[in-house]
Parts: C-alpha cells; structure tokens; sequence
C-alpha cells in the first residue's frame, strides 16, 4: 500500500507523485487532503489531494521542496512506499452551481486548487483561474487547469513567464471586469491575507484553503487551530477551507512561524547528512 | 485445595504484621534527567512473595467488587505467594488484556485496594494489589514465555473497533476469545490510543504496551493503522464487506482550551499535542524528525493526571521552573496522589487556588509572559467539588516560554460526524444504555471516553468488557 506508482518533477521545486491508495481514492472528495509520514523517525505532516482516479486506486500529491519532510518524501523512487498515509480529511470544498467563480491559486496552491476547479466546472459554473508564482519554475499544472477553466490568466513575480505582477492586480482586474459570485483562493499564508483584503472590499464570498501546521491531523492535538470569526477552529475538521473574511491571517502567518528554529536546524542537519 | 493449604501454612495474625512493600523508585535528581526512565522500577521476586503473603484470601473477597474488570485479584496474589507467577500472569489475563498497564496507571486506590479488607475492616494500608499485578505481568514479560489465552473455535463473525486504545483492546481480547473474527481500527500509524500517545514513557513505557499488543495479536486479533472509520471507508463499506458488530472506541482525543485572550500566540498548546509529540512521535531525541518546543519557564494548567504527565515531561526536556497552575485547592485535584507525590519529588512547583486570564507575546507572537488571579472556594458545583471563585484584586503576572493548557478534552467528533443516527450528547459523547453499552443504532457498541467524557484506562477496558459480554448476546440472539 501506499506504493508510489508515478513522479514527475514539474521544475527541481516541485514534484507530482501518483500513489496507490484505493480506499483514499474511491472515497475521497475536492478539498480533501491526507496525513503522510517517510520513514519511521519521519513527521506527520498534510498534503491535499490534487488529483484521485477511483478505478485505477490511486491519488495524487503535489509537493513543493521546502524542509526535511518534503525532501524526504520527493527523495522517494517509483515502486517505493510513502510509510504512512492516511485520510480523506478536512471537510470537502463546498461545490454549488452558483455562476461565476474565481479561482485563484499561488505556487504550490495551484495543486489543491486544481480539483476543486473540477468541481466547479463539473456543477456548471464559468470558472476563471489565475495562477501566480514568483517566476516560471513555481508555476505548475497550467494545462490541467485550462481543461477545467473557461479563462486562464498567468502571471509571475518577475515576469519570466505569463503577466508580471502580484496575483491581486490579476483578480482585481477580473473583479472590475465581471461580477464574480465567489472566490477561492489557495496558496501562502501571506497571498490569502491579501487576496482576501482585496475580494473582502468588492463584497465576493470568498473561501481560504488554509495550510497550518499539524501533527495528527484527526482534531486531536489543535496544533492547527486558528480564528475564524472570533472563535477558534481547527483547520484539520473544521476546515481546512473557510470563509476567508472571517480567518485571522496575521494570527495564522504568526502560529506558521511556531517552529521556524526547530525547521531551520533540521534542515541544516539534514543537508549535512547528504 | 493448594489454596487451603497456603492459608494454612501462615496464620492471618502473622500475614497482618507484615508492613506493606514500598515501590523502589528512581531517585528524582536522576529521573528528571530522562524521559524514558520509568519512575516506579518494580518490586523484586522476594518483595512481591512476601507482599502477596499479607493477602489473607478472604472467603468473601471484596477487592474483586472494586476492579473494573473483575479480575480473580485473591487467585493470582496466591499464585506469586506459591511461587508460581506465569500462572499468576495467566490469571490476571483471563479478564484483563493489559495486565503490565494496569498494573501502571489504574489508581487501586480507589478500586480494589480501596476495597481491601485491610482498608475497610482493619485501617491499615491494602495489600498492594497494583504493584503485584505489574510484579506478575513484568515477569511473564521478560521470562520470554507467553501465555496466550484460550479463545474458542471461531465463528466467522466479522468484528470491528474503532480506535485501539484500551475500550477497544479490551472489547477485541474478549471478542476473540468468544470466537469472533475481530479487527480493531486505527487512524494513527501507531496501536495502543492514549496508551501510546498520552502517558508517558517514564509511567508506562511504549514498549510494554506493544508486548501486550503482541498478545492480542496471537490470540487472534487485526490491527489495520491508518484508516479512520467513516472516512477512509464508510460505516456502510464495513458493512457490505461483512462486519455485523461495531465498537466505538474512539476516544476523547478533542482538546479543551480556556478561550482566554492570546492562548493561540505560540509556544501554547493543548496538553494532547505536547504530549503526543514527545510520546508517540518522539520529538524529545534528535532522532526524530518532529520538533517539540521546550521551555525554561513553563506553566502547566489543569490538576489531572495529564497535567502531572505534561509537567514533568517539561522538566525532562529541560525546564528550569516547571510549574502546575490549578485553580481549585490541592484536596480537589483529580491526579492520582502518588503522580502529585512524584511530581513534588521532582521539583515541579504547585501554584493551586490561581487561575489564568490572559497571555502576552513577544514580537515573534511567542508566548512570554501571562496573567492570573487569585481563587477562593465557595459553594460546591456539580460535580461536587467547591466552586473556585476569583478573588477580586488578586492579579499577578508570570514569566513563561511554554504553556501547557491540561484542562481536558471532549469527545472525538469524526465518528458522530459520519453517522446522523447515531444518538449523542450536547458534549458529543455517545449514547449507550449502561449495562449493554449499546448505542442508538442496534450493532453499534460504545465504550471508554467516547461515552465517559476524558477518563481512565481501567474504565474504559470495563466498558470494553461488558460491551463484548453484550454484543456477543446480542449477536447469537440473531
């Protein structure tokens, strides 16, 4: 189980892995993500499901090398096995046929982004993505999301690739241009921050696909809690989406520093180890 | 016959002057220094015989009504007195799955020691049932013989638990041995539920609960990890692949927090993610890839058993004030005395009668500072416990780099989430009928904190129990 059957490096950053896992495949939903673990002395940490074929039994995970936890998993060849992986978690995105819907994803966001632009299709909706990185090696899964797009626009930091300019002056000109019913916005802390800002003054429903730290994974730990509306939830069962006008951000961007030593140690001592 | 004969051979006026044994321990100034080092090290074979000689094997035995899970406590304590404590061990495993648990955390005092005719007719100190219990079950351990438990011919009768913490390897041991086909569900990658992740390894080390595990599995029992009951597949796919009774021992793996202001800065967590980082993922050796974070200053709030388990963990990671912060008075505390005691030795530092309002960070949002007042008790609440009440004008201010929020937990909600039928509390924990531990929906069976609320061990393997006894009626009525 758990064997990885396909890997594709989309730049030397960021890797598809295809994963056999029937049970997670068949009974798993856009929005869902799993818990996984490398070797036995590895972390739990989440990926979101990007992609699942229920006949085939396999799911797909996209990674962004980051730390020792993702180096460890891409480091990993076809016909070797993810030690643990568990899930469909998080409760799915919530799909409606409700008109027109933007979808903006940054970076590695794109990869949870791209199911549930599926799913919105799929529900009859026109749906215009804008996928954003800070240079052309960032941006990934550009065709896939054209198959599930009616308009696709591109753009980098740098302006190696697509339009220059940050993902926000892309979705307002789209904001000004038509009505949009909602939003979703997937991607770092700090672009959902912003994002969310920016749909928050034009009054669109916008839903945050949040990335907090975890360890289970299950809601048993609450090392992923964050505020929502005042109150405190937890992205693991409660989310990991939520209505991004109502999330704290900047508490958010502050609990995803939590372990920055601990990460930058770990990263020193794993790269020695090479 | 040999039992009459063993009551024979000392008379009760002799077995009476013995003085009760007392646990060798490590000495605190060393066991402080590490966290895999169990604290109580265990009776010799010379303590345990003449320990087990002050049990006067009463003809009415009242110990066994204080046990959870009715173990024949007078046969196994005349076994080690015989000499014989494989056979001990072997009695202890014809009602208990996790003897060497037990043996660990179950508070004896007050269940079956409490109920010792030493403690009830005599005023004297019980025999020391718990620490016997242990002395047999270590034995069997480390003698490299294992008793496996006759189970009868299996019936084909598919079986499952959810959640492998002790409700559900109590139902399983059971289940098995009536001959049922059983396979015990886990969404962790590790067995064992709150024995592994929760208690800590220097009270109940990982890896005498795998010894048990082992047992369990020789008897017959399946382990699947990494597969949540309702999410990985649903209730109605267990169904359609055959399984005709469901327990639910899901646990009550929700962490409470105070909703106190600034309690999300950083270096604050939840007593179950502290803890389930150094227990189960390992997080205190390098090792391991998980980080914990450790802190020279750290308050612990709450009075259970997993506060004393998250404050001394914290002054084995390095702490320099390790402190309890508890807003009732000591008396109330619902830790065992014997975690408090161990705790004292330690070093840890009781702040009781204080209660915290609020938290305050550094510029990286860092917990470093918090702010509490004073409590006073008033009339008792519900649960019978006086009512801690501020007292105006109190507030003091303390430096912390970590907190440890121990203030309990609530049920597991992913299981209820997935079956609408199923009958719940406003609290969240299932419905059952208290003698069959039968829930709303017929096959379904529920027990430990799923039902109980945060609980113990022994509790929850009682429920485990009584939840087989009834489902097996339940089933073979069909």
């Amino acid at each position: 189980m758990n064997r990885i059957i396909g890997k594709e490096y989309f730049s030397d950053k960021v890797v598809k892995l295809v994963v056999e896992n029937p049970l997670i495949a068949r009974s798993r939903k856009p929005g869902n993500f799993v818990i996984l673990r490398v070797g036995e002395d590895g972390e739990r940490f989440p990926l979101t499901i990007a992609g699942a074929d229920p006949v085939l039994g396999t799911i797909t995970l996209v990674v962004q090398i980051m730390g020792v936890s993702s180096s460890k998993l891409v480091a990993l060849e076809v016909g070797e096995n993810i030690t643990d992986l568990v899930g469909p978690l998080g409760k799915p995105t919530h799909i409606e046929h409700i008109g027109t819907v933007l979808a903006a994803g940054g970076g590695v966001g794109v990869a949870p982004m791209l199911p549930i632009a599926e799913a919105f299709k799929k529900a009859g909706n026109r749906v215009i993505s804008i996928i954003a990185a800070r240079n052309k090696d960032l941006i990934i899964l550009e065709e896939e999301i054209r198959r599930w797009s009616d308009e696709v626009i591109v753009m980098t930091d740098d302006g190696s690739y697509g339009r220059k300019g940050l993902i926000t002056a892309g979705m307002e000109e789209i904001i000004k241009r038509e009505k949009i019913d909602e939003c979703i916005v997937i991607g770092p802390a700090i672009m959902m921050k912003f994002a969310s800002i920016l749909t928050k003054k034009y009054n669109i429903p916008t839903q945050a696909s949040l990335n907090s730290i975890m360890v289970d994974g299950t809601g048993m730990c609450g090392a992923c809690r964050v505020t929502v509306g005042g109150r405190t939830k937890f992205t693991c069962v409660d989310g990991p989406e939520f209505d991004a006008h109502q999330v704290d951000f900047d508490e958010m961007l502050i609990r995803l520093g939590g372990y920055i030593q601990e990460e930058k140690r770990a990263a020193e001592i794993y790269s020695q180890k090479l | 016959m040999w039992r009459a004969e063993l009551r024979a051979k000392t008379k009760n006026k002799d077995r009476m002057l013995i003085q009760r044994v007392k646990m060798p321990e490590l000495a605190p100034g060393i066991r402080v220094k590490h966290q895999d080092r169990e604290v109580n090290i265990g009776l010799n074979p010379d303590q345990a015989q003449t320990e087990a000689t002050r049990c006067m094997d009463c003809s009415n035995p009242t110990c066994i009504e204080g046990c959870p899970v009715s173990i024949n406590i007078p046969k196994f304590i005349k076994n080690i007195e015989n000499g014989e404590i494989l056979k001990a061990a072997a009695t202890l495993k014809e009602t208990n799955a996790l003897p060497a648990v037990c043996g660990r955390v179950c508070p004896q005092e007050k269940q079956c020691e409490l109920r010792c005719f030493y403690v009830e007719k005599l005023d004297k100190p019980a025999v020391a049932i718990g620490h016997l219990e242990r002395f047999a079950a270590d034995f069997e351990r480390n003698s490299g013989v294992s008793n496996i438990p006759e189970t009868e011919k299996p019936n084909g009768i598919k079986i499952a638990a959810v959640g492998s913490g002790p409700a559900s390897l109590s139902f399983a041991g059971d289940m098995v041995k009536y001959g049922y086909d059983v396979t015990v569900f886990e969404a962790l990658h590790e067995i064992g539920g709150v024995l592994k992740y929760g208690i800590p390894e220097f009270r109940l080390p990982n890896s005498v609960v795998d010894f048990e595990l082992e047992n369990l599995r020789q008897m017959g029992v399946k382990f699947i990890t990494n597969f949540i009951v309702g999410r990985t597949s649903s209730f109605d796919d267990l169904h359609n692949d055959g399984y005709k009774g469901f327990f639910i021992g899901s646990g009550a793996g929700l962490p409470r927090f105070m909703d106190i202001p600034g309690e999300n800065f950083n270096a604050i967590l939840s007593s179950n993610e502290y803890l389930t980082r150094v227990n189960l993922m390992g997080a205190a050796t390098d090792k391991k890839d998980t980080p914990v974070l450790r802190g020279k200053n750290v308050a612990v709030i709450g009075g259970g058993n997993t506060a004393m388990d998250s404050v001394r963990t914290a002054l084995r990671l390095g702490a320099e004030r390790a402190i309890i912060i508890y807003r009732r008075s000591e008396a109330e505390m619902p830790a065992r005395i014997e975690e408090v005691q161990h705790a004292k030795e330690e070093g840890v530092e009781f702040m009781t009668l204080c209660n915290p309002l609020e938290y305050f960070a550094d510029g990286k949002g860092r917990v470093r500072r918090m702010r509490l007042n004073r409590m006073g008790l008033g009339e008792p609440d519900s649960s019978g416990r006086r009512r801690p009440l501020p007292i105006e004008g109190s507030e003091f201010e303390l430096d912390v780099d970590l907190v440890i929020v121990a203030v309990g937990v609530s049920p597991n909600p992913l299981v209820p989430a997935c079956l609408p039928d199923l009958k719940v509390t406003k609290w969240g924990t299932i419905v059952v009928d208290e003698e069959k531990m039968q829930s709303s929906i017929s096959e379904m069976f529920a027990g430990g904190d799923i039902v109980r609320g945060g609980a113990t061990v022994i509790l929850a393997m009682g429920d485990g129990r009584k939840a087989a006894e009834s489902m097996h009626h339940f089933l073979q009525k069909k």
